[in-house]
């Protein structure tokens, strides 16, 4: 195990040394994505924002991956770069040995059909003047893959497996309510059969009693058709429920990833302490004892020197300020990005 | 029956803020939208009641009736809300005025909806206080800096003269808190305080109004869609759906052992660490349409429990320690409508 340490440190999630590459879908590498900041009266550029910042993990064929961190933090980001709806400065997207980031034209529409996403706001990202229908059948049509009766065929069979009746199917998207809509952006984001969905705040704008559907259903679906997710929320308790590893975000870092079991039972990163205490109701239960962090968090325009987190942190040491934490694994299959990861 | 009566809900001698009945209905051009319809509870002084429920449960709608916030084409139907003794719906604009911001102050979800851009927040603060006290204006802004100090702003003296867009969310919540409790409320509406707010934010925000009511000793309602801030926040929980309370008691006891069909729906369909690798239990269907509200019982249509006379309104009935059902699968468990006089 000690001679692949350095290897380890590199790509934090590799489940063990014995992993195959043959289990890893999606390896990331050193992924950075900045965006320019503009300011004063010439809109010069004057700095980056630092949305995603050096973030390495892979994530396994048929896992789901979930990702938290609070509004800034830079996950959509990063999932949004994943597949290539952001253009990273630098890094790598492995997707089955592929570089994503490297492909254009023919390779890259290919690679997309692999890539789907399901997003937050079924609404804004639903098209209001098409009917149901053609809303699911648009990847198949630009991928040109199913000719017209085997689409019509396909749409049917999509529409059923999410639990939407055929005579939806002549309807527009806002005749739905927000449950059914997210349904139908499922059933799209399935039609060419990926083998990877970005889910980003998939039930976030949905009420609790619709909420619990739409988790089965992704469940049900990831059973079904062997779909690896990368499940991105800031509702923890969600996250928990339905990843097998996690990820937490801090401005632009990923600082701590385990198996959900392992972290929400022992974080060992200050901060994801602190984030998983927060939880409301938490407290009420007697789970966990609440950290009320002091402070904001600091501007991704100019984070902090060393352990961006340490301008929060109740264990912060001199060494925080100096020494970037990397990311490295302090207890088996457990990645944590702290000085004192050990202490805690 | 006066046994029930006072063993189910305090009396009236010790209620602050009475809701008996509220109704409050929207006329669109398609129909009248029924947003609350029939809602009674009470908040004793110096206690904390939760309102929770789902978009269009009425929650929130029930929160602006109570501060006569309520703009045509809404109007308040029928019902009283009784405030400190007087029923607050037959008072004018003008009286009511003396009332609102004073003894009665809410917060809202978005600060920015409260906060006005061009003034700087101690100003903001200062004609709040001003607006219900005798104080010259040095004495405002002095007030202005102590409150501010109060929701643990830091370095208060400078921040007074802040614009609310120098402000983060978390700061600026904190500043309509302080707002809110210039003029010593006995009681504060507090609706979706930390919706739009990170978890760590919430965490902040949440404690300080704990803090805050121990110390200045008002009585909060709370106004949210999430039961685990209910559960941390309050002692008692109302639980809506479709405009009408569902269930009525002790924060504790509706979330560990729930009575109306619904909030056992809601509570197991809720993830859990205990649920992990199991399939979620879920409420078929989906909130009914207010234009189109079933007969009887909102929840009839959702219901695993069903049964013909569901289709009646079953009325809240007392189930004994404090607790309140609106249901008719409690039909023997005691006589109806205890407190919907």
């Amino acid at each position: 195990m000690a001679s692949t340490d350095q290897q380890k440190e590199q790509y934090p999630s590799q489940g063990s040394a014995a992993a195959a590459d043959e289990d890893i879908l999606l390896d990331v590498r050193n992924l950075k994505t900045y965006y320019p900041a503009h300011s004063g009266v010439l809109r010069r550029q004057q700095n980056w924002v630092q949305a995603v910042d050096d973030v390495s993990f892979t994530i396994r064929r048929g896992e789901t991956f979930g990702l938290v961190g609070e509004s800034g933090c830079g996950k959509s980001t990063l999932g949004r770069s994943v597949v290539r709806l952001e253009k990273p400065q630098s890094g790598q997207v492995l997707f089955d040995g592929e570089d994503v980031l490297a492909q254009s034209g023919r390779e890259l529409k290919r690679l997309r059909r692999d890539l789907q996403v399901v997003f937050q706001d079924p609404q804004a990202s639903l098209d209001p003047r098409m009917k149901v229908r053609d809303i699911i059948a648009e990847g198949l049509v630009v991928q040109g893959t199913a000719g017209r009766d085997e689409r019509a065929h396909r749409v049917a069979d999509l529409a059923s497996v999410v639990g939407l009746r055929e005579e939806h199917l002549d309807r527009y998207a806002h005749e739905f309510s927000g449950g059914q809509r997210q349904r139908i952006g499922i059933a799209r984001a399935l039609a060419l059969r990926p083998k990877f969905v970005l889910a980003d705040e998939p039930v976030s704008a949905l009420d609790m009693s619709v909420q619990s559907q739409v988790l089965n259903l992704l469940n049900d679906l990831q059973e079904e058709f062997g779909l690896t997710y990368l499940f991105i929320a800031h509702d923890l308790a969600v996250v928990e429920y339905i990843s097998d590893r996690v990820g937490v975000m801090y401005l632009g870092k990923l600082v701590e990833v385990a198996s959900s079991e392992e972290l929400y039972a022992d974080p060992r990163m200050p901060y994801t302490q602190a984030l998983l205490s927060a939880i409301p109701g938490n407290n009420a239960t007697g789970r966990r004892e609440r950290i009320v962090l002091s402070g904001e968090v600091p501007s991704p325009l100019n984070p902090p020197s060393g352990c961006r987190f340490r301008t929060r942190c109740w264990m912060a040491q001199s060494v925080c300020a100096a020494e970037v934490p990397v990311l490295r694994e302090v207890a088996p299959h457990h990645w944590a990005a702290c000085h004192f990861a050990e202490a805690s | 029956m006066t046994g029930v009566r006072a063993a189910a809900s305090p009396g009236p001698s010790d209620a602050l803020l009475q809701v008996k009945n509220l109704k409050t209905y929207f006329k669109t051009r398609s129909g009248v939208v029924k947003a609350v319809d029939g809602v009674s509870f009470e908040v004793a002084a110096g206690a904390s009641v939760g309102i929770v429920g789902e978009s269009g449960s009425g929650k929130s709608v029930t929160s602006l009736s109570i501060m006569r916030l309520i703009e045509r084409p809404g109007f308040i139907a029928g019902g009283e809300i009784i405030f400190q003794g007087r029923d607050v719906v037959g008072l004018s604009e003008r009286q009511f005025r003396a009332v609102r911001g004073r003894d009665l102050a809410l917060v809202f979800q978005d600060p920015m909806s409260a906060l006005n851009p061009v003034y700087p927040v101690g100003k903001q603060i200062a004609e709040a206080l001003r607006a219900h006290q005798a104080l010259t204006s040095t004495q405002a802004m002095e007030r202005a800096v102590e409150l501010l100090a109060l929701v643990g702003i830091s370095a208060p003296e400078r921040r007074v003269h802040d614009y609310p867009h120098k402000l983060s969310g978390g700061m600026r919540q904190r500043v309509t808190i302080a707002m809110a409790l210039a003029n010593e409320p006995s009681l504060l509406i507090l609706d979706e305080p930390t919706t739009a707010l990170d978890v760590t934010i919430q965490a902040q925000i949440l404690d300080l109004v704990r803090d805050l009511r121990h110390r200045v000793h008002t009585a909060v309602l709370l106004i949210t869609h999430d039961i685990g801030v209910v559960a941390e926040m309050c002692e008692e929980v109302v639980v809506m759906y479709g405009g009408q309370v569902m269930e009525r008691g002790h924060v504790d006891q509706v979330t560990r052992d729930p009575q109306h069909p619904y909030t056992i729906g809601l509570l197991t369909s809720t993830p859990t660490p205990e649920m992990k690798g199991h399939r979620l239990a879920t409420i078929g269907g989906t909130v009914p349409n207010p234009l189109h509200m079933p007969p009887g019982c909102p929840f009839q249509p959702r219901c695993p429990q069903a049964m013909d006379i569901c289709a009646t309104p079953p009325g809240l009935r007392a189930v004994g320690d404090g607790r309140t059902v609106a249901c008719w699968l409690y039909e023997d468990s005691a006589p109806p409508a205890v407190i919907t006089t």
